[in-house]
């Protein structure tokens, strides 16, 4: 109707200037507004992350000097350092330089900030880009096949054993699959990912099983819940009891009515697993020595290397930022109702219907 | 397991860890820092559970480890149940401009992984308890203030909340005795899920460092601190590590139960 009337709007009415005009799809302008609100938060938190390592007790000029340096000297490094500037054109500076990928550097060991975060980095995406390729399908899977097999008691099972897999905090997870896989009752995989440096991850799968398998364990009940709650949900409607009736195949039930109506919640469900996957590797990572970003993290923490805790703070922040984002958008993408409205909206409370029926 | 059975189970877990937690110090045989045997010795009739990676007895510490994360998860969670439902309550019942202010605050916090607001405030800040209570109820705050506010929005409009703002109710009035009660479920199994997380996180922090200092006794410590010997004496990892679990899952087995039990899909759905 929407698209009719505009072309009968748009028809040329005599002497009319503008003969021809174009609307934009409203799923457009809403992802335009999407990206700025997202901006804005990125703005806010920078200036939190910024913020917070302005009260710092400790001063930056002294942790390089040390505690015996004379005055002098630190106030020549906190001049070099740009500390004795006014806090607003600090921000700025850092901002700029943060754009253009220059982080600082490392107080610690002096060795450019982007320089030591992006080979962590990697290694953490690995771990976690495995995790998600084996724990999506994995949730799919066996969220609709139990979901076929509702209330039987594999169902009951699988279900009450998920509350024990997603309650336990996951370090205390992977201490478990260390005690069980690794030192005291076998011992066929290394309890420690000592990586060689110089290899990518990928490429010492030996490594990686544990610390996969742990955050496999704390994220995909999760989602599998999610999918199995839509599932359940779309076999209980009219339609698939018609299609059912008419000798329609339960093989091509699923793939046609059961996983199309599955995707939207699995989609946010899969950033809510993201997200929870971010902060799992900031503990998982330092259960097994994995040199990731959570390690990192960790370890400059303690040295109070500054730049780096800053850097790694901003790139979760701005991840999870980029990952909500991501999944609004195929939301309202999957959708055709959304997709097609004129004015396309997130009903208010999704996420936390969302959180809930994941049991988050 | 029923609604109603997964809810006892869950409340009976956590008594049971609450009880060894604060009746524990009164029980120890020793002082949780006094050094009274061979370093990872193994358990004997005096030290059921061995002694730790300095010789420590590892019951004694069991005993006097586990009061900092019980009353530091409950402070947190209910802490942020408060401030949560206040706030979500407040942006569905005023609508327009809080509305919107509330939901982009929560945006903003939702964005930071819990952890790493959590982290930033501890080593920037220091590990005072009360600090690490509030940066973690801060973090939970976001997520029950959606809540609440998706469920007034759900009821606000109705017309008995409308019959008692045209009798000229006070606002405080309709926020607690015609919106709250709708609330309660929802609120209450998010409890639960927040007592989890927060036990996952308190330990985790306790784990990584940020907790309890050193000398003392407290068990997301003593995993850090014993794993290196795990192969040697498992038990000073283990008794914290079942400890920790146990409680985790007895708060969440009390949300789910007490949320099942709630909508009663019990028999209908399971």
């Amino acid at each position: 109707m929407t698209r009719l009337s505009a072309v009968a709007d748009a028809l040329p009415t005599g002497d009319a200037a503008p003969a021809w005009h174009f609307t934009l799809p409203g799923w457009l302008i809403w992802t335009g507004g999407r990206l700025l609100s997202g901006l804005t938060a990125i703005l806010f938190i920078s200036a939190v992350v910024f913020g917070a390592t302005q009260i710092l007790p400790s001063d930056p000029a002294r942790v390089i000097l040390g505690p015996d340096a004379p005055q002098a000297s630190i106030d020549t490094m906190r001049h070099q350092l740009g500390l004795d500037r006014p806090v607003a054109e600090q921000y700025g500076v850092w901002i700029a330089k943060s754009l253009k990928g220059d982080l600082g550097r490392s107080l610690d060991s002096d060795v450019p900030v982007s320089q030591i975060v992006s080979g962590r980095l990697a290694n953490s995406l690995t771990l976690m880009l495995i995790v998600l390729l084996v724990s999506v399908p994995l949730s799919f899977w066996a969220g609709i096949a139990l979901a076929l097999r509702r209330d039987r008691w594999i169902d009951r099972t699988a279900m009450s054993g998920l509350i024990f897999l997603k309650a336990v905090p996951n370090f205390i997870v992977g201490i478990g699959l260390i005690f069980l896989l690794a030192t005291s009752v076998f011992r066929i995989l290394p309890a420690v990912s000592l990586l060689e440096p110089g290899l990518p991850a990928i490429a010492q799968p030996r490594y990686l099983v544990l610390p996969v398998l742990t955050l496999i364990l704390m994220s995909f009940p999760f989602l599998l819940r999610l999918v199995r709650a839509a599932a359940i949900e779309t076999l209980e409607a009219e339609y698939v009891a018609a299609a059912r009736l008419r000798g329609v195949p339960e093989k091509r039930i699923i793939w046609r009515h059961v996983i199309p109506n599955a995707l939207v919640p699995a989609v946010q469900g899969i950033a809510l697993m993201a997200r929870i996957l971010l902060g799992g590797v900031l503990i998982v990572e330092v259960v097994f020595s994995f040199p990731g970003i959570g390690t990192a993290m960790n370890a400059a923490i303690e040295m109070r290397d500054l730049p780096v805790v800053q850097a790694i703070a901003l790139i979760l922040a701005l991840a999870v930022i980029l990952i909500n984002l991501a999944a609004d958008i195929a939301t309202v993408l999957l959708s055709p109702r959304l997709r097609t409205a004129r004015k396309p909206r997130i009903r208010p409370g999704t996420r936390a219907r969302i959180r809930q029926s994941a049991g988050l | 397991m029923s609604g109603s059975r997964q809810l006892r189970t869950g409340i009976a877990f956590i008594l049971a860890v609450m009880l060894l937690a604060l009746a524990g110090p009164a029980l120890a045989p020793h002082a949780p820092d006094a050094l009274v045997g061979p370093t990872y010795g193994a358990p004997s009739s005096g030290a059921p559970l061995g002694y730790d990676y300095l010789g420590r007895d590892v019951w004694s510490r069991v005993l006097a480890g586990g009061q900092s994360i019980i009353w530091m998860s409950f402070s947190a969670s209910l802490l942020a149940l408060t401030i949560g439902a206040l706030l979500g309550m407040a942006a569905a019942y005023a609508r327009g401009r809080v509305d919107q202010v509330i939901v982009w605050i929560t945006d903003v916090l939702m964005a930071f992984p819990d952890l790493i607001l959590v982290l930033l405030v501890v080593s920037m800040l220091g590990r005072e308890p009360w600090l690490i209570v509030l940066t973690v109820s801060v973090a939970f705050i976001p997520a029950v203030a959606r809540l609440a506010r998706g469920v007034t929005m759900g009821i606000v409009q109705q017309e008995y909340v409308e019959a008692a703002w045209m009798m000229g109710y006070p606002w405080h009035r309709i926020l607690l005795r015609e919106l709250l009660p709708n609330l309660a479920t929802p609120l209450l199994v998010q409890l639960g899920i927040m007592l989890t997380w927060a036990i996952a996180m308190l330990s985790g922090l306790s784990f990584l460092g940020y907790g309890v200092a050193p000398p003392a006794a407290d068990w997301g410590l003593m995993i850090n601190e014993n794993r290196a010997g795990l192969l040697v004496q498992p038990w000073a990892v283990l008794a914290p590590v079942l400890l920790i679990a146990l409680f985790a899952i007895g708060t969440n087995l009390a949300a789910e139960g007490y949320g099942r039990s709630k909508a009663r899909i019990d028999e209908k759905q399971g």
